[in-house]
């Protein structure tokens, strides 16, 4: 008995002498969170933390996703073109049942089942050929990517799908409505941030996202249906992008070929940014919100300020990108301790 | 005997070598010299200290303290390899060669003959087939090294170190993976580097090997040098005796009759699938059958078919009576029915997780309470595991990389076991691991199959598979060539089958 509760007790003391891997990406935010802070008052103001907490909850929804993918040791590059596709379809489909189904929330439901269903199926196209086609996961998506771009293209011929004026009314509500003083993105956000974090670190399919990513065959020896846990994750992976979607969608009510342009690259920055190893075998939800958060605060902290350009979002975020992997390098200790 | 010996001054000597690994030692004052032209057998159990030794005097490690000596005279050895220019090369036991490439390109790798800025392709072409030639080495310059069987590799590796006028060849375990007719060529060869004077280490797990090819012999045991000998005072048991510090006369645990009335579990009738062509086989209750034959005969194959890691093609499995033949991993799992894999660092374990989540992945589905890992049976699980299989770990937090290979191994055990087959199939059970290790599987072998559990030992260790089964069925290409019982399990009869000088007519 005593031997097990040192144990605890040693385990506890670990865990408390910093871990910086863990720890990093929090720390970042808060810094982030100071700079904003000192640079315009305003940064914290309650308006200000909402939007922010809304805008990073497309990007973190899809990064919840990306995480399972790229834990099983895969990549989605699809994601952003998916979440136009599925706009654009999501938009034609509620329009066209106006005349049947009225502008009521039937005809917005309807609309949230095909987006959830388009999502499961773009995600099982991108699993299938990975597992049962057997061809690399970046080249796959690299595909689909494309394919899901253009189809918005030629639905939009080229320029803009627009949501229904009548079914924008009923649909508005839930990008811009609140509940208990968050919007209902946020709670979404939230829910799939909870269910995301359930599911890979306390259900035995988690556990099989982490061993497929660590070593396929080990897996495979070990009684894993790899070929299937990978299919899921990509089916998980276009869940949260129609979770995603059906959010965006009645923040402009509209879809074309811009929709998700570079969503695909924010969501695996989220990713990485927030610990998940990139060749897979290792993943934190609690990062990847982080690693979202922080994305969209940077953008945010531009707006706020003239010190720095806003068109220079992009390279704030691809330097904190670099920093961040840079730092969560475990070998640091090693390489200076000298050989071996 | 030693007067004569030490006549020839050594080429390399460590003395008092000691070194530390941040807090822990593992090695304790240890001296070792090598001569020209001498076989130096190093052995110990795993975690003995070889790998140090042997990476200090390459110059991976730096000792802590202690002097390497090289003719005599101190020299700091530079790290990461360059010690090849002062002729000591070390041949890993993962073999270091550019698959895609060529032996030629191999060989020159770093060194390339150039003319006028190109590569002079005929002139290295034309010096690495001579080197071929004096080694006997049946392969062309030009032959991609993918294409190679393993001791060819092995003896490229050779080829490449003797180009470099290697004076010192310290070689990790060179024989471990090669059949014993591909061992036999590589002795041959050994013995020609001796004649031209080169010193080599060795080192092996394979007693019989150490007496048979070295000159002299060190043991070390935990970090301590006990003693360096001519091997023509040691024979294979003192060898033992010496590495572990204790009596091994019972190796292999007495042997409990087989019950020949037994049901029979598993029944295999003209299996065919990737090499594999028409076996059949059964397995009794309790029994423990013997899979022997040379590397690539098939006997991995026809376990890999019928647990469901690799498709079949045709034939008829009958599990407990119920017909069996097209079960997924889980299935095959869920049924009783295990697999304990060769290749524990590719395939058994996840080197970069903890043991725990390395030991219930196998039997993951039984830790699920409410759709949740249940972590506190999994705790208790690894409690009992290394208790059981005696895993020694300095803390259950290291990653299981870091383990030695026969805690890696009894981990892999601990983790198959640990969804209760009824049936387990263990494929080279003892690959890379020292004496009291191999004892305690031995022993742990019997008591499963004194408890009614069936054991298939997949071995190319005939000493193994002698030792420890009741059946022995041999292997050649694919097909069943014979199954020995009682008497006839012996090195002789095995052989024959194997290398198809025999054959018995089944059915």
């Amino acid at each position: 008995m005593t031997t097990a509760s040192e144990d605890t007790a040693a385990k506890t003391a670990k865990k408390f002498s910093v871990d910086f891997k863990t720890l990093g990406p929090a720390i970042a935010l808060l810094l982030l969170c100071i700079i904003g802070f000192m640079l315009n008052p305003a940064f914290v103001s309650e308006g200000n933390l909402t939007n922010l907490l809304t805008r990073s909850a497309f990007i973190g929804i899809i990064a919840v996703g990306a995480t399972f993918v790229i834990t099983a040791g895969g990549i989605d590059l699809s994601v952003g073109s998916m979440a136009a596709a599925i706009s654009g379809v999501m938009i034609i489909v509620m329009n066209n049942a106006i005349e049947t189904m009225g502008s009521g929330v039937p005809t917005v439901l309807l609309g949230c089942g095909i987006a959830i269903l388009l999502g499961i199926g773009a995600g099982w196209i991108n699993g299938a050929l990975t597992t049962k086609g057997k061809i690399e996961a970046f080249i796959v998506t690299l595909g689909t990517m494309g394919i899901y771009r253009s189809l918005v293209t030629y639905f939009a011929d080229g320029g803009t799908l627009s949501l229904n004026f009548d079914i924008r009314g009923t649909y508005r509500p839930v990008y811009y409505d609140s509940f208990l003083g968050l919007p209902f993105p946020v709670w979404v956000f939230i829910g799939v941030a909870i269910c995301g974090w359930l599911l890979l670190n306390r259900t035995a399919f988690g556990r099989y996202c982490t061993a497929i990513g660590s070593n396929e065959a080990v897996a495979k020896y070990s009684a894993i249906n790899v070929d299937r846990v990978k299919t899921l994750t990509y089916i998980i992976q276009g869940l949260c992008v129609s979770f995603a979607t059906i959010i965006y969608v009645p923040r402009l009510g509209s879809a074309s070929a811009s929709t998700g342009v570079l969503w695909e690259l924010e969501a695996i920055a989220a990713v990485i940014i927030g610990g998940t190893v990139l060749k897979g075998g290792y993943g934190r939800i609690g990062g990847t919100i982080l690693g979202a958060l922080i994305l969209t605060t940077i953008g945010n902290i531009l707006n706020f300020t003239d010190v720095i350009s806003n068109y220079l979002n992009g390279t704030m975020q691809g330097l904190i990108i670099i920093v961040a992997v840079l730092l969560q390098r475990s070998d640091w200790k090693v390489s200076k301790s000298g050989k071996s | 005997m030693s007067m004569e010996v030490s006549a020839s001054a050594a080429i390399i000597e460590a003395v008092n070598i000691s070194k530390s690994f941040g807090p822990i030692p593992v090695l304790f004052s240890v001296s070792m010299d090598v001569r020209p032209g001498e076989v130096h057998a190093l052995i110990g159990e795993n975690g003995a200290g070889k790998s140090t030794l042997m990476k200090i005097l390459s110059g991976f490690h730096d000792p802590t303290s202690g002097q390497i000596r090289l003719d005599g005279k101190r020299t700091p050895l530079p790290p990461n390899g360059a010690a090849e220019h002062l002729g000591i090369v070390l041949i890993h036991q993962e073999l270091n060669l550019a698959e895609q490439m060529t032996v030629e390109e191999n060989v020159f790798l770093g060194r390339e003959i150039r003319t006028n800025g190109f590569l002079d392709r005929a002139a290295m072409r034309a010096e690495v087939q001579k080197y071929l030639d004096e080694i006997g080495l049946d392969i062309l310059p030009t032959d991609r090294i993918s294409k190679l069987t393993i001791a060819q590799k092995q003896m490229v590796e050779i080829v490449k170190a003797v180009s470099r006028n290697a004076r010192i060849l310290i070689m990790d375990e060179p024989t471990a993976v090669l059949t014993e007719e591909e061992t036999e060529v590589f002795f041959r060869q050994v013995k020609k580097l001796k004649e031209s004077g080169v010193g080599i280490v060795f080192v092996s797990h394979k007693l019989n090997e150490v007496k048979e090819i070295a000159d002299r012999v060190t043991i070390l045991r935990d970090g301590q040098w006990i003693d360096t000998r001519s091997s023509q005072d040691l024979t294979p048991d003192t060898m033992a005796q010496m590495m572990v510090g204790r009596e091994l006369s019972d190796l292999y645990p007495p042997m409990h009759e087989a019950d020949v009335d037994a049901d029979v579990v598993l029944e295999v009738k003209n299996l065919r699938a990737q090499g594999v062509d028409n076996v059949s086989f059964g397995l009794r209750k309790g029994e423990i059958l013997g899979f022997s034959g040379l590397i690539g005969s098939g006997r991995t194959a026809v376990f890999e078919a019928i647990c469901g890691l690799s498709p079949i093609e045709s034939g008829e499995i009958r599990l407990f009576g119920q017909d069996a033949s097209n079960l997924s991993v889980a299935e095959a799992r869920d049924a009783g029915l295990a697999y304990l894999t060769k290749d524990r660092k590719e395939k058994g374990l996840l080197l970069d997780k903890q043991m725990r989540p390395n030991l219930t992945l196998f039997a993951l589905p039984k830790f699920v309470r409410n759709l949740s890992i249940d972590r506190k049976a999994e705790e208790n699980a690894l409690t009992r595991a290394i208790r059981r299989f005696d895993v020694r770990a300095r803390d259950s937090s290291i990653t299981v990389g870091k383990l030695s290979g026969g805690n890696q191994q009894k981990l892999l055990l601990a983790k198959v076991m640990e969804c209760e087959p009824k049936i387990v199939i263990i494929d080279e059970p003892t690959r890379g691991i020292d004496v009291g290790t191999k004892q305690q599987i031995y022993h742990f072998i019997a008591a499963l199959a004194a408890e009614g559990v069936s054991v298939v030992v997949i071995s190319s260790e005939m000493p193994e598979i002698i030792g420890t089964c009741h059946r022995v069925v041999v292997m050649r290409e694919g097909h069943i060539t014979g199954i020995l019982t009682g008497d006839h399990i012996n090195e002789n009869e095995i052989m024959r089958y194997a290398a198809g000088l025999k054959r018995e007519e089944l059915h």
